[in-house]
């Protein structure tokens, strides 16, 4: 029986007002308030950053592999098909927004000149792991689609259904910026450590975000699209984990 | 015992940035825990061992001392990076404040202080304490250490494990020997605070609370009347 002694015996035992906040877990008008600090964040790291570089490292720091994380395969018939192929036949997709919509095969996207980083990988739950990347600057390739002044914003669709629920599969989906989709450091990765990018980390293609958070950086990219706004983009937060309650702008 | 003069000791900023940061750092605190949950160990270095070891301690927190109760990083994060901003902006306002009205060089151990600190020591273990309208050298060392040391490290080192403000600032990775380290060291850190805090409030109870409570509510505070009876 649910009595005020009980409630409140129940409110002592989680110890000092830790359920005070149990509220915010879902959608309200004080949890928006809060979260709306994201924008003095970005706001303010913008404001310090500028154009500057995320820390690299040296071949020294290499210790291990990149740990795997999020999905880290991918159960459909298309992408076993690609995969099968050594991904021979994958052709990326970019529209949207663009003047130029086009599909890039796999060679013509690894004979672009390459940028090759040795960067810190930061998970939003708190574990790092350094690696080397080896890609193409997405910078180049919105060079050659020539996106419409309209567009504001890089969409990421991806091949791994990061969720499957009872209306279907959820496809992981992540969106950046211009700021940061022209950032010297953010490529499309389809080498890691010397070697081809392995499946568990996001084969055949993965973003690289290096100011930002891992779960920023798509893994299994499937197609850009350029858009000019995120609204029409699953719950309009402009990523998977954004509509789950975590920042657009991870930065911190 | 003896009734002292009354005086107006603390500043209003003085007053409310105390209280300011007081909530700050309740919510900090427990919200911190949850997001220490999403990654239970300490290491140190850049990065976290998988393939090696590089762990000082590895445990989890109870679910009783996390902000939310449940498992919520997501949510943890919200509150963590509001309160961070007010913990911020409330220590910039307290050092131009307290520069302004010179509540800061109050804080600032002077040569005579340092020279009465053994007896100031004595006096605390028998717990006898002068009421005056200086701080004594234990209280300055204390509150010095925790505004200049403390609570700028706590936030240098949280700002530290931010990738956006490495490309800012990559210096400070090399002060604090790497992001992990960093988070190990805003972990200890974080100890130091609940550790000031206890004796904080110790200190309030055995120096006569209401009197301690009244000057950092309303800022009047009773002089003299040394409280020798309560070491009986």
């Amino acid at each position: 029986m649910i009595t005020r002694r009980n409630l409140l015996l129940g409110a002592a035992a989680s110890l000092p007002g830790c359920t005070l906040l149990d509220g915010l877990t879902r959608d309200s008008a004080m949890r928006a308030f809060l979260q709306s600090a994201e924008h003095l964040t970005m706001a303010a790291q913008r404001l310090l950053m500028g154009d500057a570089l995320a820390p690299e490292f040296t071949a020294a720091d290499i210790r291990q592999g990149q740990h795997p994380n999020g999905s880290v395969a991918v159960d459909s018939a298309e992408y076993s098909a690609l995969q099968a192929g050594g991904f021979a036949q994958y052709r990326l997709e970019v529209g949207g927004l663009v003047e130029r919509p086009m599909a890039i095969p796999y060679a013509a996207l690894t004979a672009l000149p390459a940028r090759t980083q040795i960067t810190r990988h930061d998970c939003v739950e708190g574990w790092s792991c350094i690696a080397k990347w080896t890609g193409v600057p997405l910078a180049l390739i919105l060079d050659q689609a020539r996106p419409l002044l309209a567009a504001r914003y890089v969409v990421f669709h991806c091949f791994d259904a990061i969720e499957k629920g009872l209306s279907g599969e959820v496809f992981y989906y992540e969106s950046i910026d211009m700021v940061d989709a022209r950032h010297p450091q953010t490529i499309l990765a389809y080498g890691m450590n010397d070697r081809a990018l392995p499946v568990v980390n996001g084969a055949p293609l993965r973003l690289r975000v290096e100011r930002q958070l891992g779960y920023k950086m798509a893994k299994f990219v499937k197609r850009i699209e350029l858009v000019d706004s995120l609204a029409g983009l699953g719950a309009g937060r402009g990523s998977y984990w954004a509509d789950r309650g975590y920042e657009w702008y991870a930065g911190i | 015992m003896p009734k002292g003069e009354l005086i107006y000791r603390q500043r209003r900023a003085t007053r409310v940035t105390h209280w300011l940061w007081a909530v700050c750092l309740f919510f900090l605190l427990f919200s911190g825990l949850q997001i220490f949950n999403a990654h239970p160990v300490l290491q140190i270095g850049q990065e976290s061992g998988f393939d090696y070891d590089n762990a000082i301690a590895r445990f989890e927190v109870p679910s009783a001392l996390t902000m939310p109760s449940g498992r919520s990083l997501a949510t943890g994060r919200v509150i963590h990076f509001f309160f961070g901003w007010v913990l911020v902006g409330t220590l910039g306002v307290w050092l131009v404040a307290s520069i302004w009205n010179g509540h800061f060089r109050a804080l600032i151990p002077t040569l005579a202080d340092l020279r009465a600190l053994p007896r100031n020591v004595a006096d605390h273990i028998r717990l006898r304490f002068h009421h005056s309208r200086d701080y004594n050298v234990l209280q300055k060392l204390a509150y010095a250490g925790v505004l200049f040391v403390v609570l700028p490290g706590i936030v240098a080192t949280g700002l530290t494990m931010s990738p956006g403000f490495n490309a800012v600032a990559p210096w400070l990775l090399d002060i604090f020997g790497g992001r992990q380290t960093a988070r190990t060291l805003h972990f200890g850190l974080m100890l130091a605070l609940v550790l000031f805090f206890v004796v904080h409030m110790a200190m309030i109870l055995l120096a006569g609370p209401l009197n301690e409570i009244r000057s950092i509510v309303t800022g009047w505070y009773r002089v003299g009347g040394d409280s020798d009876d309560h070491a009986a």
